[in-house]
């Protein structure tokens, strides 16, 4: 039986990215960043999943403004990096488990979740930084990707609850699959942000410690936040941090939090990971 | 006894947060052609078109006459305004080879150097800049 062992929750700031494409990780402004991703690294390393789920949320790349789907899942074999207006990112390929993800797509529809299936998806920074934040830079990813895409950008997105709801979702079919398979899932995005207006560069250090405690202390305060909660207090791009809520629903009741790092500032946005385990 | 004040809707709240354009159903609207043109950017031979003569490619656009000089100024706020989403949006940075910080200094009108300042110095608070009633937006 497949089975979720963990979950990570990471900001996919596209800096980040380019400060490891570029080779800058160790200038002053970066070092204290990128330091603190050795032990998340490390513990991947360590429990070696089979496959991420990974929620993410394309920027405008892949989809058109033609079109906006609420969730979508990615069931093509291979993911290509997008060119997001400055040339692909120099990653590799993200390689699927259509097989899995094609079962993900019946169960979640089956099970009420109506997501869009995606047969081609040509994925951007959402989800190549989380991969190079975890994996460092290996010539092929050591797992198998299947991502999940979540409308972020567009109001109304779905709401935190909702997000929670497709991870319990996630779960349910995860443990319905009849393949010995380890699964982590990531949440991806945030922390506090705001990239654009009058208010850019606003950042909520308070906000983002009390999401990060209670993702383990408190859960189902996080699932009650509304839009406004978000976008008011932690930033309008901030809103980003309900896919990590589809991670946390994937998760036991019962989790442990094994590391955490928080870094302020990359570039506008203050820069979050944790890792937690299930009990 | 005054009764209380009904509850805001969330549009109400949403547009009450100073400085921040909601990318809302209204201006997904206002912006669709503006958000089609920024995302025709992202093939090289279009950017390459675009750099030749700005005005000419933005003519194959059904835009209004302010949205074409907003484009053309590099009115980054007067596009928001206009409906223009800043991920779509910006698009038009990377064309420019311009960055995402360098994009989010123009829109709080500070240099780029006092703006990079107050994102060492922790970023801009919540505080004043919660509500609309707060005040401006403060650095």
């Amino acid at each position: 039986m497949a089975k979720i062992i963990a979950g990570i929750g990471t900001s996919h700031v596209p800096a980040i990215g380019v400060a490891m494409d570029t080779g800058i990780t160790e200038q002053p402004y970066w070092k204290p960043l990128f330091d603190g991703y050795g032990p998340v690294r490390q513990w991947l390393d360590e429990v070696k999943p089979d496959v991420v789920i990974l929620a993410y949320n394309d920027h405008c790349v892949a989809l058109s403004p033609d079109t906006v789907p609420t969730f979508a899942i990615g069931v093509g074999d291979e993911l290509l990096p997008a060119d997001e207006g400055w040339g692909p990112r120099p990653v590799p390929v993200v390689k699927n488990d259509p097989e899995l993800a094609w079962h993900l797509a019946e169960s979640l529809i089956n099970d009420e979740f109506d997501l869009t299936i995606m047969q081609q998806l040509q994925v951007d920074h959402g989800l190549t930084v989380p991969l190079s934040i975890t994996c460092g830079q290996p010539e092929a990813w050591p797992f198998k990707v299947i991502p999940i895409e979540v409308n972020v950008v567009l109001y109304p997105q779905p709401s935190g609850k909702r997000c929670y709801a497709l991870g319990q979702a996630i779960r349910r079919a995860v443990e319905a699959y009849d393949q010995d398979l380890k699964v982590v899932v990531f949440g991806t995005g945030g922390m506090s942000h705001q990239i654009h207006g009058e208010r850019s560069g606003l950042i909520n250090r308070e906000w983002d410690t009390a999401f990060l405690d209670d993702l383990t202390a408190n859960p189902q305060r996080l699932v009650n936040l509304t839009h406004v909660d978000y976008m008011r207090d932690a930033g309008a791009e901030g809103i980003e941090m309900i896919m990590w809520l589809i991670m946390r629903g994937a998760l036991n009741d019962d989790i442990k939090e094994v590391y955490r790092h928080y870094h302020i500032p990359v570039s506008n946005t203050a820069a979050g990971l944790i890792v937690l385990e299930n009990q | 006894m005054n009764p209380s004040p009904p509850p805001r809707s969330v549009k109400e709240q949403l547009e009450d947060i100073p400085g921040t354009y909601v990318f809302s159903k209204e201006r997904a609207r206002l912006g669709l052609h503006l958000n089609l043109f920024f995302s025709s950017l992202l093939k090289p031979e279009n950017r390459e078109e675009f750099k030749r003569d700005e005005a000419a490619y933005l003519a194959k656009f059904p835009l209004t006459a302010e949205h074409r000089r907003c484009v053309l100024e590099r009115d980054w706020t007067g596009m928001l305004q206009l409906g223009a989403n800043i991920y779509h949006m910006s698009k038009l940075g990377g064309t420019d080879q311009r960055t995402f910080q360098y994009l989010a200094g123009c829109m709080a009108h500070m240099s780029q150097e006092d703006y990079r300042q107050m994102m060492m110095a922790g970023g801009r608070p919540l505080e004043g800049n919660r509500s609309k009633s707060d005040s401006t937006p403060q650095p």
